[in-house]
């Protein structure tokens, strides 16, 4: 399906290197995807065990699922808790990489190790600081003890990679707002927050993937009322591994399927118009 | 500069200082302090070579019998068991007694004595005499197979128990194997992906994100269907006729790893590729437009240029990988665990912070030596692409 | 905990407080236990007819025996716990650090009608399971009889399984060394004894094949990864009511109990204790088995039970004969000492 042709003047050494790395590639993607391609079949199995080959289909563990108020639950408090977390760690952490970008001042190397540190402590040490820290104040067992527990989690992923956008941003469009009597405020709004919107978007992203997916920390700081999907799916992998999980599953991997195909169609008509303008 | 301020403040509260005032309970020791105050008064110049004073009999036994029924009386048997096994219970039988009728030093000894013989035998009471301060080196020993000897010299433990440098160094091998793997398949996969049409990248790169963001709970029960005995892997391979024994690929080292980099891998091609993508392919063409071959121009013109996307997903890689437990868990056997897995173990199970905190503490300053290490080399902070 | 407040984050932590207001006042009672099939039939049997007499709601969590959330509950005075399931590991600790209520149950249920073991002073028995030798009865033609069989791989060919851990395996290893059930505890407790066992347990780790989470021995035997393994008994009666053939050999089997406590400072304790005397008795227990394969704590209810069901539960008459029951204070004298002993020799 990917083929590119080669132009006709490259060697024929060239040309085997060529093939056998899409041929490696391909391998690689296989190996990426094939775990999440078994699951699915399995979720319309007739049977309890998750096993090959599939005797008869049925849709009796979508029926278990969408009928059972435990995982209703669990979906909707993740639809709650990780966008929360999003939202927080994505403003937080793409204003703090503005800030640190091309400042210097002392210290600035034990600010961006305290900023990222989240992402290098392991999280169940995370989890066990955290819940003993909260518990007093009554953020324990609360939708805004996960979130900002969740929040501070993803916040690094964001400073991360919206830094990393802030590297390729030329300092002459800032120089200019700036001469022309802009404030940092509007600058940071009106001309670097434009520019660096597809890593505040990736950043978010995977901020929202890690709280969407976070479960040792939940295991900690989730009450009866806070189970989210991995929670209810760590319960059924430990208690009873049936293909409700691969249900759950499919039904997820369809849902980000979908919303990868979205932002990919946004971003090429977005690509499209610019051309269009540009091109006027 | 301000701009950080909330995030920073955020990240103190929520983050910074609950991981701090955790690491403090890894050499928090107050149980003895607290609950046997005048046995430790009168076990103050005791040698640990003779027998203890008569004093100490007498202190101990009012000192128990003040902490007869109150929670202190736990947490004392609980940190006096972690220095000889079984001294949990010679507490409990002996507060079961108490109070114990004695007003001399002589009386209190004999009652002691005749509650269990084993009051009589210094290790137990050099036990209480070695915890006579608020804080203590014994988690953090323990945590590396060390402990301090009656004289206070440190010494290794016996061979037979010591777990901790061996799960230290198996946690450092797994993830480095796995970093390694995930590099040796991302760096291929990333580069293609540069050279296909914008539309194929995409295309591409959501086949990589797809597994990213399905669940990883729902990736280990994938891997149990195709690995296990009679899993689609081993069928696959009996049919074609490679193997006639179905290989075991799951519940040891080798699942652990194909799962592992599974979920790694993202992690590893993301940054790759973000750093590939500025690579501009002129320099490699004019080397090989000025005789280099070109492998030879890859290698040594194209490769130095994407050290930054390496080292940065390299070490995003790993400092993940290190804290990995619940892919061991479910996939690995019992020689497969990793260090996070005790730290759970201690936490949940047998409930010694003390433990769970010098283990997480040490995890801790690994990991950020080798931040510091990467910080060093590439002057540069740690970015996702 | 010792709270360490540094001044600012107590300031900053004011508006977090109010944040995280939870309804204090006038909760629900709330039952833990470790949910699955387990919950399943706690609900049926426990739960819906509690409420039922009492009138009340009850609201059922399903938590894996994680003592550390009880303990951080407990030491912040926010308990939202009433009634919890624990195991037996955690119940002598728990009850000595007054991370539970001390109630002396012996007062307040029947005596008389409490199996032996299921009294204990802060907890009560949920029920009776147990940790047994399962086998695949399709990969096996000849049936294995006891632990002894369990290590002999000529006879048997083909990987077990075993939970990670010490706790167990260390007994079933004496037992299949020729140790009477009875024997186990006292040989365990000297030096040599677990220098036995583990000698024992080299024999045979190269055919292991280890698991964590009592689902997995269900799936890996069906799926033929290994052709005996430990497991526990009431996941064994699951997979058969699902018309797998795996069968259960009773002798030498390690039976247990799961207690009820309630943590210290649970605003609903009374109406916990009248939920825990509630699940304890003959009626609620004799439904809780025909539910599930885990044996009730009570005589009468064991009764009450048709030979069918009996035969499926670890302290019916004949299957509690050759059985061992788990020691809970040995294990908490030495469990830190022996689980790092076995990691250690799990790393050779």
């Amino acid at each position: 399906m990917l083929k590119t042709v080669l132009p006709h003047y490259v060697s024929t050494t060239e040309r085997i290197w060529y093939y056998t790395l899409r041929i490696l590639c391909a391998l690689i993607l296989l190996f990426l995807v094939l775990p999440i391609l078994v699951i699915i079949p399995l979720s319309f199995s007739q049977s309890s065990l998750l096993l090959y080959p599939i005797q008869s289909f049925s849709l009796r563990w979508y029926d278990t699922l969408f009928h059972s108020s435990d995982w209703i639950r669990a979906a909707t408090n993740s639809f709650i808790v990780a966008p929360s977390a999003t939202v927080i760690a994505t403003v937080l952490g793409t204003l703090a990489a503005a800030g640190l970008h091309r400042a210097q001042f002392p210290g600035k190397g034990f600010l961006v190790a305290v900023l990222i540190s989240p992402m290098i402590v392991p999280l169940v040490v995370t989890g066990l600081g955290i819940y003993l820290f909260f518990a007093p104040y009554g953020l324990v067992n609360s939708y805004s003890g996960l979130i900002l527990a969740l929040a501070a989690i993803g916040a690094p992923y964001v400073v991360t990679t919206v830094s990393a956008t802030l590297q390729g941003l030329d300092p002459n469009l800032l120089r200019a707002s700036y001469s022309l009597g802009a404030g940092p405020i509007r600058t940071f709004f009106g001309v670097t927050l434009p520019i660096i919107a597809p890593g505040v978007i990736a950043g978010a992203l995977f901020a929202f993937a890690t709280a969407f997916d976070e479960i040792v920390i939940t295991l900690f700081l989730a009450g009866p009322e806070q189970v989210t999907l991995p929670r209810q799916m760590f319960t059924g992998i430990r208690e009873n591994i049936s293909p409700v999980i691969a249900a759950v599953a499919t039904i997820l991997i369809l849902f980000s399927t979908s919303l990868l195909l979205v932002l990919e169609w946004l971003r090429g008509r977005a690509a499209a118009r610019t051309t269009r303008v540009t091109s006027t | 500069m301000i701009l950080v301020g909330p995030l920073a403040l955020f990240l103190l509260i929520i983050f910074v200082i609950p991981i701090g005032s955790l690491l403090t309970r890894a050499i928090d020791n107050p149980e003895v302090i607290q609950t046997l105050p005048t046995t430790l008064k009168a076990l103050q110049h005791w040698d640990r070579k003779s027998t203890p004073p008569d004093t100490a009999y007498l202190a101990l036994s009012q000192d128990l019998t003040k902490a007869k029924n109150s929670p202190s009386a736990g947490e004392l048997a609980r940190r006096l068991n972690y220095e000889i096994p079984g001294y949990r219970s010679l507490l409990f039988k002996t507060l079961r007694r108490t109070p114990i009728q004695a007003t001399d030093g002589p009386a209190a000894r004999d009652a002691l004595l005749a509650i269990d013989k084993r009051w009589s035998e210094l290790p137990y009471w050099a036990a209480i005499a070695n915890n006579d301060k608020s804080w203590s080196p014994y988690y953090l020993l323990a945590s590396l197979d060390l402990k301090l000897n009656s004289k206070g010299d440190v010494t290794s433990v016996p061979p037979d128990t010591s777990a901790f440098r061996a799960i230290f160094s198996r946690t450092f091998v797994i993830s480095l194997v796995v970093t390694l793997v995930t590099l040796l398949l991302g760096y291929p996969l990333s580069y293609w992906i540069t050279r296909l049409s914008k539309r194929r990248a995409n295309l591409v790169l959501i086949c990589i994100l797809i597994p990213f963001w399905t669940s990883i709970l729902v990736r280990i029960a994938a891997w149990v269907v195709l690995l296990q005995r009679e899993g689609l892997v081993n069928s696959a391979l009996m049919h074609l006729g490679l193997i006639s024994e179905p290989l075991p690929l799951l519940f040891n080292r080798l699942g652990v790893y194909i799962a592992m980099v599974h979920i790694l891998l993202p992690f590893m091609v993301l940054p790759l590729y973000s750093v590939m993508q500025s690579v501009p392919p002129t320099y490699q063409r004019a080397a090989i437009s000025l005789g280099s071959h070109p492998f030879a121009a890859f290698w040594r013109v194209y490769v130095p240029q994407t050290y930054p996307g390496i080292g940065a997903g390299s070490l995003l890689v790993f400092i993940i990988a290190v804290g990995y437990y619940i892919t061991p868990a479910l996939l690995g056997g019992a020689g497969d665990q990793m260090i996070s897995y005790y730290v759970a173990y201690f936490t949940n199970q047998t409930t010694n912070w003390g433990m769970a905190s010098a283990l997480g503490l040490i995890l801790l300053v690994g990991t950020l030596l080798l931040y510091s290490l990467y910080r060093k080399i590439s002057g540069k902070e740690l970015t996702l692409g | 905990m010792k709270p360490r407040p540094l001044l600012l984050a107590l300031a900053l932590s004011v508006p977090f407080a109010m944040l995280g207001q939870t309804s204090a006042q006038a909760r629900d009672l709330t039952v833990v236990n470790f949910g699955g099939a387990n919950g399943d039939a706690q609900t049926a049997a426990f739960i819906k007819p509690f409420e039922k007499e009492s009138g009340k709601p009850v609201i059922s969590v399903a938590y894996n025996g994680e003592q550390a959330k009880v303990k951080a509950m407990v030491q912040s005075h926010d308990v939202v716990w009433d009634a919890v399931e624990v195991e037996t590991g955690d119940l002598g600790r728990g009850c000595e650090e007054g991370t539970y209520e001390n109630i002396d149950w012996s007062k307040i249920l029947d005596k008389s009608d409490i199996v032996q073991g299921a009294l204990k002073y802060c907890g009560v028995g949920t029920f009776v399971w147990s940790t047994v030798l399962a086998y695949n009865a399709d990969a096996l033609k000849t049936a294995p009889t006891g632990w002894a069989d369990f290590w002999n791989v000529k006879k048997f060919p083909g990987k077990r399984g075993l939970r990670k851990g010490a706790h167990y395996n260390l007994e079933f290893a004496l037992m299949a060394d020729g140790v009477a059930p009875s024997d186990v505890y006292k040989v365990l407790a000297t030096p040599e004894g677990v220098d036995r066992a583990f000698k024992k347990l080299d024999e045979l780790k190269p055919y292991i094949q280890w698991w964590e989470a009592g689902a997995q021995p269900v799936q890996m035997l069906s799926a033929g990864d290994v052709v005996m393994s430990a497991a526990y008994n009431g996941r064994i009666d699951a997979a058969q009511r699902e018309g797998r053939n795996l069968k259960v050999v009773w002798n030498g089997g390690v039976y247990d109990f799961d207690y009820w406590v309630i943590p210290t400072g649970s605003t609903n304790k009374d109406q916990a204790i009248a939920f825990v005397k509630y699940a304890s008795s003959p009626k609620a227990q004799a439904a809780y088995s025909q539910h599930i394969a885990y044996g009730p704590i009570s005589k009468k209810a064991i009764g009450m039970l048709s030979p069918d069901v009996l035969a499926k539960l670890p302290n019916s008459p004949a299957n509690a004969r050759n059985a061992l029951f788990n020691d809970l204070d040995f294990w908490t004298d030495h469990g830190e000492e022996l689980e790092q002993r076995f990691a250690a020799w799990a790393a050779r």
